[in-house]
């Protein structure tokens, strides 16, 4: 009998030592990273690779370069614009659509919708010969309007998706009432339903905002001039050339740029869940 | 049941009047709308001679005069052309079912709207969805669909290096580059490798991802762990940081001489007896460099599936659990009859999506190694995903962009075709209420 209990006594001990060895190693994992790369942003000394520097000297001189010496305010600065504006035209959009696919039965409706379904799969990013010559031929390139639409068009199918699986977990019982109280279509979407999306909307958003940050590929292709770039194309230069690395430069502008996303990012990471639950998985 | 003075109205005979738009509608009595229809396909009209059918011809021949045609905008002219008409084409069903419509619910009610502000109102209360939808589709229109037409076309015509417009015409070659990717060695090769390459790479990293982030969500859901939120935040870090940020630094760290992870972590390793590493080529070796790609996809996407899947464990309910402790299960039997089924039921369409989105995942493959070591070809390197190779193809020195546009529609087919059928096999929109 004692021999059993100390055994399932072993056992749970066990299982909670490997429960807490997992967390700890998958913890360091992806703070190893992240903490050498924070850290050469800080590093005095001439960096040509990243690595964990327990006596390295503290100094903000590469931040002091990157401003005076780079165009980083500019591309910071383009890449707030691009996000910002892709950020509220596809808001509005995708929820509108995703209102409308959750609350209306309409001629089309089923056609519409696997219309999304099907466009969300195609790479459209893939046809980029074609966002060149379409760039060309409305004069788009190397402007920030044409960029944004790339981007919002890409984003609608799958986030509409989203959008009308969160509406459809939001009970209908309170629009009827209000129907019939004489609410009007505005009415009901706006004083009713919106207030009761904002979680999700709120995740849009922030993806919306994300996403511009993160791609490389568009921007890259579409804006041409140094002046013009975003964060993402600017930064890959300081290491893209081989003979001239510079690495902490790289390491300060990352740095920057990460800080307002992570912070974001935490801040909505309440909504994720209910976002994605509700919108990514059966209706 | 209607009064006997309101002649009836033929449904059939409105139908047919509106074959010239419009005149169905004033036949129900309804001169404005009529109006509408019939002014939207004269403005066509006009439109089709004075620009439609030049349009045509261009499209058609794509120029006969270089420099003073331009194929390319002939081309797009052509496709708008084809849009353009399309949507005329709609408009006239949607007259005549309007016209057949209108007839119908005059023989039943009696009456028909007549007056501008009714139609307006009438448009607000009927076609609300629809006017909350039109932006959506608009944007698509021009961004999605339009440029996927043009790739679509363009993978039938010989654009590239030689052949760029003003000064060269471009033409159709029907299926020429498809032939070549196929069946000319020196595309069929490249384009074989990079394909295997490319599902190798999505089953892997993906699976990868999913795996970590079930396990993790799993581990991190027991109830007797102290300090949950603080792992959590740490396990997110990797989806909050921009993918391109992490990338790059990866890039750094993996650096063969002087990286991070040849220098201090294999280092580390060192120190464990017995254990023996040496320097691990890893930017130079086509192995280890996919090595590398697929495990910084596993430490990159793996949050995402992680938050999901803890979404779904809280829904879980406890007396599942408690049944099957009564029923004296184990954990292992748990997991695998309670928890896991759960989790793939609830998040099935999901993962494929993560599927189609690392078929795709240019940022990686080009940022961390830019496709390389090496060269199978065609311009590809060892680690070219199939995204990748078609942006070297588009960007490169001698740009291939009728080759690129090919490739593109192959990827688009198998991406949609795998797709639909997963979806349909994890019957993942059945419980969706279609209409």
């Amino acid at each position: 009998m004692r021999g059993i209990l100390s055994s399932t006594k072993f056992n749970r001990f066990f299982s909670r030592f490997l429960t807490y060895l997992f967390l700890i190693v998958l913890s360091i994992i992806i703070i190893y990273p992240l903490l050498i790369t924070v850290q050469s942003a800080f590093n005095a000394s001439d960096l040509t690779a990243f690595t964990l520097d327990l006596h390295m000297h503290w100094t903000l001189a590469n931040f002091q370069q990157l401003f005076t010496q780079t165009l980083y305010l500019t591309w910071f600065k383009n890449t707030m614009i691009i996000a910002v504006s892709t950020m509220i035209i596809q808001v509005i959009i995708v929820t509108l659509a995703g209102y409308t696919y959750s609350r209306y039965r309409f001629k089309g409706r089923k056609n519409g919708l696997i219309f999304f379904l099907v466009i969300q799969m195609v790479p459209t990013m893939a046809a980029l010969t074609a966002y060149f010559v379409l760039g060309l031929i409305i004069n788009g390139l190397d402007q920030y309007w044409f960029l944004t639409m790339v981007y919002v068009g890409g984003g609608i199918p799958m986030n509409t998706w989203l959008m009308k699986g969160y509406f459809d977990t939001i009970p209908r019982d309170l629009d009827e009432s209000a129907r019939i109280d004489g609410a009007g279509h505005l009415r009901i979407l706006w004083q009713i339903n919106l207030p009761l999306a904002m979680p999700m909307i709120a995740v849009q958003a922030l993806w919306a905002f994300m996403g511009p940050f993160g791609d490389y590929l568009l921007s890259a292709f579409l804006l041409r001039s140094p002046e013009n770039m975003t964060v993402a194309v600017g930064l890959q230069q300081f290491i893209a050339d081989p003979t001239n690395q510079r690495v902490a430069m790289f390491a300060a502008g990352s740095f920057l740029i990460s800080i307002p996303i992570v912070i974001l990012f935490f801040l909505l990471q309440r909504n994720f869940q209910s976002g994605l639950t509700a919108g990514g998985t059966k209706g | 049941m209607e009064s006997q003075n309101i002649k009836k109205k033929s449904v059939r005979k409105a139908g047919l009047l509106s074959l010239i738009p419009g005149l169905g509608q004033m036949y129900n009595g309804q001169q404005l709308k009529g109006f509408v229809f019939l002014a939207v396909t004269v403005a066509f009209l006009i439109e089709l001679v004075t620009i439609g059918i030049p349009a045509f011809q261009g499209f058609v021949t794509l120029g006969t005069v270089p420099i003073r045609d331009h194929s390319l905008f002939l081309l797009v002219k052509g496709t708008l052309q084809i849009i353009i008409t399309f949507v005329f084409l709609m408009v006239l069903i949607l007259n005549v079912s309007d016209a057949r419509q209108v007839a119908k619910q005059f023989n039943t009610l009696g009456y028909v709207n007549r007056s501008a502000r009714s139609m307006l109102k009438n448009i607000w209360e009927n076609g609300f969805p629809y006017l909350l939808t039109i932006p959506a589709y608009f944007v698509m229109l021009f961004v999605i669909v339009f440029p996927v037409l043009i790739t679509l076309l363009m993978a039938f015509t010989n654009y590239d290096f030689y052949h760029i417009p003003p000064a060269k015409l471009i033409d159709w070659v029907g299926l020429q580059n498809f032939v070549n990717m196929f069946f000319l060695s020196a595309y069929r090769s490249t384009f074989v490798s990079v394909l295997g390459w490319t599902i190798i790479w999505t089953l892997l990293a993906t699976t990868g991802q999913i795996t970590l982030g079930i396990l993790t969500a799993v581990i991190t859901n027991q109830k007797f762990i102290i300090g949950k939120k603080f792992f959590r935040i740490i396990f997110l870090l990797p989806w909050a940081i921009p993918a391109f940020v992490t990338i790059m630094s990866f890039s750094n760290m993996f650096n063969d001489s002087i990286g991070a992870i040849n220098q201090q972590v294999l280092g580390l390793l060192n120190y464990i007896p017995f254990v023996h590493v040496s320097d691990i080529p890893w930017k130079t070796d086509p192995f280890w460099t996919k090595t590398a790609l697929i495990m910084i996809q596993t430490w990159l996407g793996f949050p995402y599936i992680f938050v999901m899947v803890t979404g779904v464990l809280q829904s879980i309910p406890d007396d599942l659990y408690e049944a099957a402790n009564i029923d004296g299960a184990n954990a292992i039997q748990k997991f695998t009859k309670i928890t896991l089924p759960m989790i793939l039921f609830a998040t099935a369409p999901v993962f494929i999506t993560q599927y189609t989105f690392n078929f795709n995942n240019f940022s990686i493959i080009y940022l961390f190694n830019s496709g390389g070591p090496g060269d199978v070809g065609g311009g590809a390197g060892s680690t070219d995903i199939l995204i990748s190779w078609i942006y070297k193809l588009t960007t490169g020195t001698s740009p291939q962009y009728a080759l690129a546009s090919a490739v593109t529609i192959v990827i688009s087919i198998i991406v949609i075709g795998v797709s639909l059928l997963t979806f349909k096999k994890t019957h993942a929109f059945s419980n969706e209420e279609m209409m």
